[in-house]
Parts: C-alpha cells; sequence; structure tokens
C-alpha cells in the first residue's frame, strides 16, 4: 500500500479557505449537498500549488478532485495537464481525490467532470496558469521577450537556441501564485496530447492483475467485517445475542451502534461465518407496497412534492381545440447499480484521528460525514479515494465507509469491510421508480400543436453530501435522517429553465416569461412533476431520472409520429429548433444510411422473425451533451425476444478529450442501457426486497450476442468541453422501443421489455 | 486452522487456514494477490476466477484445503504490467476495460477455453462465457481482444 506524502502540503494547513464546490446541473446531487459554506479545506483552490507541483526530475504532479472509477478521468486529466503544460503524457502523476492532498471538487458526479475541470477554471485554468508562469520566469532568466519563446517537453526554448528546463526553473519549489483567470488555455486547433485518442493509463495494471482496488488496500493488524443488515427497511433492533458467535475461531467482537449490527474477525471466512451465525431479534418494518400495483396504487396516489418546470397556461385549451389527441403513460421499474464487485472499504480509526480508504466518489463531503459518525474535528480525518468495482452513480461505496469506520472505531484495529452480494443488492440507492404520462394535441397537419406531462418519481435518501449521512442505509441505522420530503405544490415556473432531469421533451420551447430554454418548437406546453416518498433507498443512478424521462419523451415522440404518418427523424427534424441537437441527429441517421419510413404504421407478420429500426435523440440535462441514436432490433414474434443488432451513435459533447475513451463510454452506456431496457428490474414482496443475487436479478453476461456500435464523433471547437458519460446510455431504452414498434406495430410501454411483455402487447394488437 | 501447502503462479506456498475457508481468501488476503476478487461469493459472476490445472473455476466456491496439489494460475501470474501474456496483452491493444473488476472472470475463462480448443468458433467461446459478468459492459471489446488473441494463437499453434 503506498501513502502519498502529506509534508509538501502542510504548508498550506490552516489557511481555512472556505470552498463552494458542486455540481450545477445535478440537480439529484445538488439537492442533497447541504450547506457549501460550511465545509472547510486546508487545500485553497485558488492558489496554483493546490493543484500542480513541477518535481526535480521534470516531472509534474497534479491534484484533481475528480476521480476516476473506469469512466477513464485518470487518463484524460493527465491528458490535459500534459497538454496544457507541454510534457510527455509519461511524465505526468495524477493524485485523485485524497483529502489531505486534492482540492475539494465535491462528487464525481453528474456527467460534471469534465464541464468543471476541462473549461476555464479549477484543473485546467492551473495547468494554464503553471505554463504562462514558467514562461515568464523563463524570460526573465534568459532576458527574453515571452513571445518569442516556445515550450517543447518542458523545456523552453527561445529563438536563439538558449533553453532552460522546467526542473532548473521551478524543480521541487513552489509556484506561490494564484490562479490566473486570464492566463489562456492551449488552442483546440494546436493540441498534440489532449484530444487525440489514448489507450488508458491503468490498462497495464488492470489486465494484469496488478491494479490496487480499495479491495486489496491492507493495513498492518487489519482485522475483516462484515454488516448484519436488518430483514428490511424500518425493521429495529431489539435484542443481539452475542454469545450466538462467541465460539467462531478468529471472532473479534460484536459491534452494535443502534440498528448498526456489524460483526470484527481475524480473517474474512470467520466474519462470513459470524454474520451468518449472529442472532439478532428485530422489530418487523412496515408492509411494503404490493409490487404487482405499485405505480398505480402507491406512487400515483401518495403526497407529493411537486414541481412546474413549464407550464404555458394554455395546454387545456389547445387540447381541447386539437383534431387528434393521443394520450400515453409510460413506467421505469427501480434498477440497481448493481457493481459487479460489493462495495468495500478499509478504514483505520485511532482515538484522535482515522484514515479511510474508500470507493467514494465524494472524498471531502465522506469526510465531513464521518467526522459526524465517529464525533471527531474533519480535520482529523483523512478520506483517500481507492477504486471500486465501477460504479454508475452511488453503489454502497458511501455507506461501507460509513460502516467501516464504525466498525474499526469499535474494535480499536483497523477493519476491512466488504459487503455480501445480498447487503450490496438489497441496500443501494437505486434508480428511481416513475411514472410519465403524456398528452399531445396534433394540428390537421400532423404537426404538434401542444405537449402536456407529468410524472412521478419515487424518492428516498440519495447521495449524503456533507452532512446527510441518513441519507444512505449505514447512515440510517446509526440514527441519523435521511433529508426531508415536503409535500406541497408547485410554485410558478420561473428564471431560466432547468431542465437538469431531462423533464422537458426536447421538443417543447421551454419558455417562462419569454425566454425559451428548450431545443424545440412546441410552444403550448406544460411539465409537472411530483416527487413521492419511495419504500426504498433511491439515487442517481447513471442518467438519473433522465434516462426515465427520456424513455418516455422519445417514445412518445414515436407515437405522435404515427399519428400523424410521419417519418420519426424527419418528425423530431421538424420540432428542433436547437442546431447541434439537429447535428447529431443527421449525423446518426447518415451513419444508419436512415430510409424515410412511416413511424409504427404499417400491417404486420402475425409470426416468424421480423426487424426494424428506431430513432432518439436528447440534449442531456439540456444543455449538456447532444447525443442521438439509432436501433435496429430483430422481433421474435413466437417468443417475444428481442435482440438488437446495430446501434449507431452520434455525440457532440464539445471539444472531445480522449476519443478513444468517449468511444468506450458510448459503447459501454449503449450495452448498460440494453441490459437495463431488456431485463433489469428490482422486484420485492410484501416484507423484502427479493432481488439479491445475479440470479434474482437480470443482467445481460458476456455469453450474449452484443450488437455492434459505430459511434460518430462531433468535435466542435469554441464552445465548453461537456459531460459524455450519461448521454448515449440516455438513448438506448427509446431507441429499442421505437425500433420495435417499426418491426411490429407495438408500443413497449413499461420497462423491462421481457419476452412476457412483448407477447402480450403483441395479443393486445392482435 | 491447519498447515495447507498451495502451488500458486508457479510457486509452493504454505499457509496457516481453516480447510474450508474459500481459495480467493487464501490468494488475496494471505499471499497479497492482486487478481482474483470477490464479487458474489456465489460463483454467479466469475470476478474470482483462478485457472486450476488450467481450467476456469471460481474460487469464491472452492475450499483451499480441497486443492491439493493442483496448479493454480491467477491474472497476475499470467504476466506482468512491463510483460504482459499475449491475451492479456491484446486486452491492452484493444481498450477493453472501464474498471477492469471482471478481468479475472473474462480473460481467464476465455483463455481456458482457448487453450482447450484454439479453433473454438466465436460461437462456442462466447457460450463458455456463460455466467461471466462485465457490469461496465465492455462486452464487445473484450470479444475482439478475445479474437485477437484467438487468431495469434492458432497461427503459434499452426
Amino acid at each position: 500500500m503506498k501513502m502519498p506524502e502529506t509534508s509538501r502540503r502542510d504548508f498550506l494547513k490552516g489557511c481555512g479557505a472556505l470552498v463552494v464546490s458542486f455540481s450545477a446541473f445535478d440537480c439529484v446531487d445538488a439537492f442533497a449537498q447541504g450547506p457549501f459554506a460550511a465545509h472547510q479545506s486546508h487545500i485553497d483552490p485558488t492558489k496554483l500549488d493546490s493543484w500542480i507541483a513541477v518535481n526535480s526530475d521534470g516531472t509534474v504532479t497534479a491534484y484533481t478532485g475528480k476521480c476516476d472509477m473506469g469512466q477513464g478521468q485518470l487518463t484524460a486529466q493527465s491528458q490535459l495537464v500534459a497538454e496544457e503544460l507541454c510534457v510527455p503524457l509519461q511524465r505526468v502523476k495524477l493524485i485523485m481525490c485524497d483529502t489531505d492532498l486534492t482540492p475539494d471538487e465535491g462528487t464525481t458526479s453528474g456527467s460534471q467532470s469534465t464541464p468543471t475541470n476541462f473549461n476555464h477554471k479549477n484543473l485546467a485554468q492551473a495547468c494554464a496558469t503553471a505554463r504562462e508562469a514558467l514562461v515568464g520566469m523563463a524570460a526573465q532568466k534568459l532576458s527574453l521577450p515571452a513571445e518569442d519563446l516556445t515550450v517543447t517537453d518542458g523545456v523552453v526554448t527561445a529563438k536563439n537556441g538558449k533553453h532552460i528546463t522546467y526542473a532548473d526553473l521551478v524543480g521541487a519549489h513552489k509556484f506561490n501564485l494564484p490562479l490566473n483567470p486570464n492566463a489562456k488555455r492551449r488552442p483546440h486547433n494546436e493540441w498534440v496530447v489532449l484530444g487525440k485518442p489514448v489507450n488508458s493509463l491503468d490498462r497495464p495494471e488492470l489486465m494484469t492483475g496488478h491494479f490496487e482496488y480499495v479491495h486489496y488496500v491492507q493495513v498492518p493488524g487489519m482485522a475483516h467485517g462484515r454488516v448484519v443488515r436488518p430483514p428490511a427497511m424500518g425493521a429495529t433492533v431489539r435484542h443481539v445475542d452475542e454469545s450466538s458467535v462467541r465460539d467462531i475461531p478468529g471472532m473479534v467482537k460484536v459491534v452494535v451502534r443502534k440498528d448498526f449490527v456489524g460483526v470484527v474477525a481475524e480473517n474474512q471466512y470467520a466474519a462470513i461465518q459470524a454474520a451468518q451465525k449472529l442472532k439478532v431479534d428485530w422489530n418487523p418494518g412496515p408492509p411494503l407496497p404490493d409490487q404487482t400495483t405499485f405505480f398505480e396504487e402507491y406512487l400515483q396516489k401518495q403526497p407529493a412534492r411537486d414541481t412546474l418546470f413549464v407550464d404555458s397556461g394554455d395546454v387545456e385549451k389547445q387540447l381541447a381545440a386539437s383534431r387528434q389527441v393521443v394520450r400515453a403513460r409510460y413506467t421505469w421499474p427501480y434498477q440497481m447499480h448493481g457493481s459487479i464487485g460489493s462495495s468495500c472499504a478499509v478504514a483505520d480509526v485511532k482515538p484522535d484521528s482515522a484514515t479511510v480508504w474508500s470507493p467514494t466518489q465524494s472524498a471531502y463531503p465522506t469526510r465531513s460525514c464521518l467526522a459526524m459518525i465517529l464525533g471527531m474535528p474533519v480535520d482529523k480525518i483523512r478520506v483517500i479515494f481507492r477504486r471500486g468495482a465501477g460504479c454508475y452513480g452511488l453503489n454502497g461505496a458511501d455507506a461501507v465507509s460509513f460502516d467501516a469506520a464504525v466498525l474499526s472505531q469499535g474494535v480499536g484495529r483497523p477493519v476491512r469491510l466488504q459487503y455480501s452480494r445480498e447487503d450490496e443488492m438489497k441496500w443501494e440507492n437505486y434508480g428511481a421508480a416513475m411514472v410519465i404520462e403524456q398528452r399531445a394535441g396534433l394540428r390537421p397537419d400532423g404537426s404538434i400543436a401542444v405537449w402536456d406531462r407529468e410524472d412521478w418519481a419515487a424518492d428516498r435518501g440519495t447521495r449524503p453530501g456533507y452532512d446527510r449521512p441518513g441519507n444512505v442505509i449505514s447512515g440510517m441505522l446509526l440514527g441519523y435522517e435521511p433529508y426531508l420530503l415536503n409535500p406541497g405544490p408547485a410554485k410558478r415556473p420561473s428564471g431560466a429553465l432547468r431542465n437538469g432531469g431531462n423533464v422537458v421533451p426536447s421538443y417543447m420551447a421551454g419558455c417562462i416569461d419569454g425566454v425559451c430554454g428548450s431545443a424545440g418548437t412546441v410552444r403550448s406546453e406544460r411539465a409537472l412533476g411530483h416527487t413521492v416518498f419511495s419504500p426504498f433507498f433511491t439515487g442517481p443512478l447513471r442518467s438519473p431520472i433522465r434516462i426515465q424521462n427520456t424513455f418516455s419523451n422519445e417514445c412518445f415522440m414515436d407515437e405522435l409520429a404515427a399519428h400523424a404518418g410521419a417519418d420519426p427523424v424527419a418528425y423530431r427534424l421538424q420540432h428542433l429548433s436547437d442546431e447541434r441537437l439537429r447535428a447529431v441527429l443527421q449525423a446518426a441517421a447518415k451513419a444508419a444510411d436512415w430510409k424515410p419510413r412511416p413511424a409504427g404504421k404499417r400491417s404486420y407478420p402475425r409470426a416468424g422473425k421480423v426487424s426494424g429500426r428506431g430513432a432518439a435523440c436528447v440534449a442531456y440535462e439540456g444543455h449538456n451533451g447532444y447525443a442521438a441514436l439509432v436501433a435496429d432490433v430483430d422481433v421474435d414474434l413466437d417468443t417475444g425476444i428481442l435482440h438488437p443488432r446495430r446501434f449507431f451513435c452520434a455525440l457532440d459533447c464539445g471539444p472531445v478529450s480522449n476519443p478513444d475513451g468517449m468511444r468506450n463510454q458510448a459503447e459501454g452506456g449503449i450495452l448498460q442501457g440494453m441490459s437495463r431496457t431488456l431485463g433489469e428490474q428490482v422486484t420485492w414482496d410484501r416484507e423484502k426486497v427479493t432481488s439479491i443475487d445475479w440470479n434474482t436479478f437480470h443482467s445481460l453476461d458476456m455469453s450474449y450476442d452484443m450488437p455492434t456500435v459505430t459511434t460518430v464523433l462531433i468535435d466542435p471547437s469554441g464552445v465548453p468541453a461537456l459531460g459524455a458519460g450519461e448521454t448515449a446510455i440516455t438513448l438506448a431504452p427509446p431507441a429499442i422501443a421505437n425500433a420495435v414498434l417499426d418491426a411490429a406495430g407495438i408500443h413497449l410501454r413499461d420497462v423491462p421489455f421481457t419476452p412476457e411483455r412483448v407477447k402480450a402487447a403483441l395479443q393486445q394488437q392482435a | 486452522m491447519s498447515r495447507i501447502v498451495l502451488r500458486v503462479n508457479g510457486r509452493e506456498h504454505a499457509v496457516e487456514a481453516d480447510p474450508e475457508t474459500p481459495l480467493l481468501f487464501v490468494l488475496t488476503d494471505q499471499l497479497g494477490l492482486r487478481g482474483p476478487r470477490f464479487g458474489c461469493g456465489l460463483a454467479q459472476c466469475g470476478s474470482c476466477t483462478v485457472l486450476r490445472n488450467g481450467q476456469a473455476i471460481r474460487s469464491c466456491v472452492t475450499a483451499a484445503g480441497e486443492v491439493g496439489t493442483d496448479e493454480i494460475t491467477t491474472l497476475d501470474g499470467l504476466g506482468t504490467p512491463e510483460n504482459p501474456h499475449p491475451i492479456q496483452r491484446a486486452f491492452i491493444e484493444e481498450g477493453a476495460s472501464q474498471c477492469g473488476f471482471c478481468l479475472s472472470g473474462v480473460i481467464l475463462t476465455a483463455k481456458a477455453t482457448l487453450d482447450a480448443n484454439p479453433n473454438a468458433s466465436d460461437d462456442e467461446i462466447r457460450k463458455s462465457m456463460n455466467g461471466v459478468l462485465c457490469r461496465c459492459f465492455t462486452h464487445t471489446r473484450m470479444i475482439r481482444a478475445i479474437r485477437k488473441y484467438a487468431e495469434e494463437n492458432k497461427h503459434e499453434n499452426a
């Protein structure tokens, strides 16, 4: 285990800078992250030395608050540093998310790492500041104007051949400079490292099994823990019989704190046995709602917090006046991150300080929550990010970090804790279940005159942020409350359109007080959301709320095109005003060699196999990445089995940092979205969650005959860099549904599209 | 507790452990290996895969005490970052990873299949990967990497 040295940063301690850092677009996260101004870090983000160090051997160390969970930020951020400082990639060392070393950049989430660190602020601005400062120093040393100097591979060279290295200029010394907001980035058209495909820097270690996941962190004297969870949500501890595990060889201790129960033993096997054998009497929790009627009998009937995103005030009048009114209702189940490795953390809690190696995407927020849980000043706690199994939002990473710390404090030794598969799957913060109801009125020419949509979204907890440990299971068991969902009516929309959740379809104009913020032309518009208290924890699962809303909005667009007898691509273009969204849709259609066809209005065969293609597009979070997707899908009319064969994707996420990384995100996202669409849903009975392993939660595995994915990257200049990791996945569900409409004339409105549901839709059509 | 002698990655190791201990925990916690890993503990995901006399097995449900003198090979026993095994090199070249947690299951299962049958068809390779998960869904790149290794392997055996 390697411990980065802290000494070189000790000089910064105590400056007590106020750090404000959050994801402005990510409404789910931002909501949860509490009072930002209350948080302190000793690392001042306005100082260059907080971000960049030039070492005496000519290497550059960069410190970032955005971490790599497998999405490629190690490589992309290293490219950024190499590009801006004009050093070879191999000479960049990136330190990610360590509260003793890196600036507080909140959470790595919401497709915000690229917007945050690759535009004219934070890491990018620090790099530009450093390069200009180094060139300035060289100019002084060489007594030449800075304009006459060029930098290559960390060597500043003058026209007359005189040169000096970075190491000679500053090696191992501090810059003692503030970030310069006017420092110039290297122009996009001159990039030599950034913007080029780079093979992810972690791959040699990953492929050969030499990579240090958090699961492999070992601390001297370390014991092993397991948690013992309640049978169901709301159950509380009545009695724990510690004698039931006393005989297990290697048993160290049973740790109980309110409703938190855990065991610690000398090795993993003993800890597992103890967790299985420990006798705990639980007071049962309340019964769960019936899953078969969950959407209509629970979700749509609970008190809700309402939000009106846009309301032109005339939708009822316009609907009454429309020649054709189309209605449809869509449902989306709870889904889980289902990380392939159950979550793990290692905590070393001493009487007056603590170190936690954690897979959390929120190092600083986790540190603040740990301070609450451990009853320790925040500056006595160090959280060090180590990659866990791939996470697509909020798996058990934060919860397991809290649990490990409680166990370590309970036994006074370092503890490694890894959840069982069931602990992970039963208690993570699921992607929200939703119902979305759509209505639209068409003009005699088939164009959309009015669009009204309303949704119900299940919500409980989320990321803990800086002060809400109760937003995840372990905090709740320790007695912390999740944030309170206050039911209440919606206020009139005001200010700029907020479409971070992609509630408002792209085809609406999104006008509030005369200012229009969406991508479309429909001006008679209303979008209303109801947030409802969920029986299970929910959280930001990749494309949170956005994938649910976009599924519904984009499927409904094809339903409207079918009523209008229009081609789905042409019909979309007819109702889109945003040039970048139009361009990606056209690019995807071109890549797929899309031939115009009327949506879902033909005669269809009743048996055998049929094929169809569907399209969808989205302006992710309104303005954070533009994507379009065409899907080719086979439908077996006899078995109801769907088989996607080809995807064609076009992306415009601003200037591309690493084309290979972006393609990898698009390909993985589309196939992950496909698995979620075809088979993934959390199930439960009246007492408990019943999706507890890979037999009861259905992921496509490596034996599946995967479709091909063709990705077209648009690489514009002169616009900000945007998020890319969640764009493509958002479109897989509607593109597949629309392809099935094209193939078989049926509307699939309920995810997942199981063979039973497909057959039911075919029978209904017959 | 008893003394268990294991042959792992070409070397003999003696450890003290309950013979019922899953082989996985001996490999990771006692031998410090970083190839196999606990994904589910139920033999459903493949993360813990190791080779036992060349066959892919799930070390999370294999008792350390019943391995005997069988040769165990882990992902970290195949190659090093500086000198990767040809199948590992194919995965690096094809950029076939995201988080990488699944790689023992993917690489070792494919290797075992191709070593047993260098002429295995794409269909046969895919079917052998039943119950191997990659939740980042890097499938298409992984299948490309496996094909690349299969082709090279055929040439070497020819």
